[in-house]
């Protein structure tokens, strides 16, 4: 094969592996995410089963029975809420009015956490927020 | 001293503004002078810096609460060395550090090149202050670290984040930043060459050292912080694909690719295009990492909120690839490669395809990490996607990376032939299938993925290994040296290729890890009172009894309350002794809170009681059920705020102190059920032992040679020389 045509035919196998990577990274990144939702947002139209990401700020009075934790998030500019029962480790710096993220599936009037899917937001770290 | 360190920073900005200009000036009329004035003024830049970071930092040792920044991160209870290092744990005095770490690089290498690179080194030291203007103006006029505390300067901080008293989280953030601002230089010399048009290898060669110390600096930040985040963390894992890890990953992963592509471009004068599009985009990504720790635009477990940096930065990065594109595209003509790839099966391919491979995964982790962005602009909704989507385009472009990177040092440049293939690699892979049979009888089948990592680190590590007894071998027969002795010749004399050598093995070792820890952990959550026990994965855990102590920082003051347990190993009805495991109660400085409760209601902090070990590692974190304990330090709120509210401040601090101390005997003495993590683990030390290697590797590969300092040695001779007969010789 001469030159020319094999370097055409290199260029297009790479620009063939490159789409198809893209092809699937835009597929599966789309049918695999988890919607973010405030709990004003989730409150309001949440269906069961379907896995969320909710973020928002703990509310006081969170409580805990056995390996689960029982807590409502809130809007993080707002009132409305929504509990949540979480089982296993709570990360360390999880207490009330702190902003957590975490995977909830609707299941009755509860939202039920996905498990290792709590994250509460490290909060000393860059919080320029303390300035004002 | 706020004043005076006011006035450094402006002082800095003048002088960057300044160096800008002269740099650009000397430039562009050939005048050696203003050049040369342009980098005296990153000299400067650097000297101001230090003064300006020296005030702060002494400062936060003397814990001068007039300071609002050391009001905020530090306290008189903080321990002295975490008081030193509190300084980058605020916006402030990380943005301060990033300006010191870039004006100290930019003078080394601006030092270094200052009789090479004569056309380039001016653009770039114009580049290096105009990165260190926008610093320098984020300080001065928008997150200033020399704020005054407003109103009566109090006796006591808030202290710094018990999360980050950690050592290896105190020097995680040096690292970063030393690798993000030391990558800003090749980025400069890349710009530099691009508009001197001088786009052979010699600013590769010279700044060279300098990408790799960048690489190296930010890999030892990256375990660093997967190390802190192991022990520190109370949830086990060591890497959860955050932003801000993804942050400081993106970057590494194209320095590396740069730095493999680099020598295609040294040896054969290829890829020009893609190494300067590479060091370009290692640039802006090690931007885009701090614009991302800063911004606050995605969620992630840290909390930044600085959203008024979020506008500068973009314009920088939109400068900084709008730039990098128009040059390229300008000098398209003079990128163009002297060669062609001759075959498929050489190096140059490999290496090549190692690159696509590293590039690959950049794009996945960036598009994983922009995704909640990318939705909402698509589809108006907010979505992100989680570990699993990673892990699958990690896992497999993870697999054909190790893969390649034991075929590239064994296959030979420009063409591989059948004989060369048949002696380089029969024995690696005679290795590599012994050890895929002999661990898929053992079990490991079940894991494909697993599997197959460790037999391609088998075949890596055999490769290596065959690559130095050859060179040894080899060196043995010339010069008759004992073996040892015959190694370290070898080493010495060939220092960038056995350091990469050790580099491959080291990753390869710390796959292992990785593909062992996330593939064979057994894991449980589970509750336990005092003699209870458990059994997880081969390991039975008895809780013994809870501990409860009061902790005294040095000046006396109470720093924390620590409740734990301690919990009895054995294996095989064999005691192994004893794992001690505790959670930290830092008092909050709330005023709203009660004076007992509020030594429960501020940070908390695990200790991890760890039993590491080659084989696995037996990891267990408690969490104390402290809500029994509520309605006694409601009661003691009460009681401190009614009638204890009037005694004199000593009297009521010695009475504080004796109700906590009643508080925690009542929890030693009859303690509710505790919540465990237990986490049997297997090879976690290979992570760290492998990162160990692929460091001293990268040592290895950065010290000079012998030979190189024979030719710096001369070439200074020869220029110091030349010098004096210009002077001697009349006109």
């Amino acid at each position: 094969m001469d030159p020319a045509r094999k370097r055409t035919v290199r260029l297009i196998v790479a620009l063939s592996a490159a789409v198809l990577l893209a092809g699937a990274l835009v597929y599966t990144s789309f049918t695999a995410s988890s919607e973010t939702r405030t709990p004003s947002q989730l409150a309001s139209a949440a269906k069961p089963g379907q896995v969320y990401e909710l973020t928002g700020k703990v509310e006081p009075g969170y409580r805990r029975d056995g390996t689960v934790t029982h807590f409502r998030v809130r809007d993080r500019a707002g009132n409305v809420s929504v509990p949540v029962s979480y089982e296993g480790t709570i990360p360390d710096p999880f207490r009330a009015g702190r902003e957590v993220i975490v995977d909830v599936r609707k299941e009755g009037a509860v939202f039920v956490g996905e498990k290792d899917s709590l994250v509460t937001k490290c909060p000393s770290k860059f919080t320029a927020e303390q300035k004002s | 001293m706020l004043v005076a360190g006011k006035a450094c920073l402006i002082l800095a900005l003048a002088v960057c503004l300044y160096g800008i200009g002269a740099s650009l000036y000397g430039a562009r009329t050939g005048r050696r002078e203003w050049v040369a004035s342009g980098r005296r003024a990153v000299y400067a830049l650097a000297g101001t810096t230090v003064v300006a970071f020296v005030i702060l930092e002494a400062a936060f040792l003397r814990s001068d609460f007039g300071f609002q920044l050391v009001l905020g991160h530090s306290s008189t209870t903080t321990p002295a060395f975490y008081r030193a290092t509190a300084i980058w744990s605020s916006q402030e005095g990380s943005l301060l550090l990033w300006l010191l770490l870039l004006s100290l690089w930019s003078s080394l290498i601006l030092f270094a090149t200052r009789r090479r690179l004569r056309e380039v080194a001016p653009y770039a030291a114009a580049v290096l202050l105009g990165f260190g203007a926008f610093f320098t103006a984020l300080l001065v006029f928008l997150e200033s670290p020399f704020d005054q505390t407003p109103g009566v300067v109090p006796a006591e901080g808030v202290g710094l984040n018990p999360l980050l008293r950690h050592p290896s989280m105190m020097i995680h953030p040096p690292m970063l930043y030393s690798g993000y601002t030391l990558f800003a230089v090749p980025f400069a010399f890349a710009v530099g060459a691009l508009i001197a048009r001088r786009l052979d290898a010699e600013w590769i060669r010279s700044t060279r050292p300098f990408t790799l110390t960048a690489w190296f600096f930010l890999g030892v930040g990256i375990v660093l912080g997967a190390r802190w985040s192991y022990s520190e963390l109370g949830w086990g894992g060591y890497w959860a694909w955050d932003p801000v890890e993804n942050a400081s990953l993106m970057p590494w992963l194209t320095g590396t690719a740069f730095l493999h592509s680099v020598m295609i471009q040294e040896k054969r004068g290829m890829l020009k295009v893609w190494n300067v599009s590479l060091v370009l985009a290692t640039g802006v990504l090690a931007i885009l990492g701090t614009f991302l720790v800063r911004s606050g635009i995605l969620e992630s477990i840290h909390a930044f909120g600085a959203s008024t940096l979020g506008i500068p930065f973009l314009v920088l990065i939109a400068a900084m690839v709008g730039g990098s594109i128009a040059l390229v595209a300008s000098r398209a003509a003079a990128l163009r490669s002297d060669h062609r790839l001759d075959s498929l099966l050489s190096r140059e391919a490999v290496f090549l395809l190692n690159n696509l491979v590293l590039v690959g995964l950049c794009v996945v982790i960036f598009w994983g990490t922009f995704f909640p962005l990318i939705s909402e602009a698509i589809t108006g909704r907010e979505a992100s996607v989680g570990p699993p989507w990673f892990d699958r385009f990690i896992v497999p472009l993870a697999l054909m990376l190790v893969l390649l990177s034991g075929i590239g040092p064994l296959i030979a440049w420009r063409r591989a032939t059948v004989a060369n293939a048949r002696r380089n690699f029969a024995l690696p892979l005679g290795v590599a299938a012994l050890a895929c049979v002999g661990l898929a009888v053992a079990g490991a089948a079940s894991e494909p993925p697993a599997l197959i990592m460790f037999t391609l680190a088998a075949f890596v590590l055999a490769g290596m290994g065959q690559e130095l007894w050859r060179g040894t071998r080899a060196r043995r027969v010339m010069s008759g040296e004992p073996v040892p002795l015959a190694v370290v010749a070898l080493i010495r004399r060939n220092r960038r290729r056995y350091g990469g050598y050790l580099v491959h093995s080291g990753i390869a070792v710390l796959f292992v890890g990785i593909a062992a820890s996330s593939s064979f952990a057994d894991e449980r959550d589970v509750r336990l009172s005092p003699g209870q026990s458990v059994t997880v994965g081969g390991y039975d855990l008895t809780y013994v009894r809870p501990t409860a102590e009061l902790r005294p920082a040095s000046n006396g003051r109470l720093e924390r309350i620590d409740f734990g347990a301690d919990l009895r190993v054995a294996r095989d009805g064999r005691s192994l002794g004893t794992l001690v495991t505790e959670k930290s109660y830092f008092p909050s400085s709330g005023p709203m809170l009660g004076p007992v409760s509020r030594y429960f209601e501020g940070e908390a902090t695990s200790e991890v009681g760890l039993r590491a070990g080659w084989q696995r590692d037996l990891w267990t974190a408690v969490s104390p059920d402290i809500g029994e304990l509520r309605p006694i330090v409601e009661e003691g709120d009460k009681v401190f705020s009614d009638s204890a509210a009037s005694l004199p401040a000593e009297q009521r601090g010695a009475l504080l102190a004796e109700a906590l101390r009643g508080l925690t005997a009542r929890y030693a003495d009859d303690p509710p059920p505790a919540t465990f993590r237990v986490l049997v683990s297997p090879m976690v030390t290979w992570i760290w032992i492998g990162a160990l290697i692929v460091f001293a590797g990268a040592l290895i590969a950065l010290w000079p040679s012998p030979r190189a300092l024979a030719r710096r040695a001369a070439a200074g001779y020869a220029a110091r020389v030349g010098r004096e007969t210009r002077v001697r010789v009349p006109a």
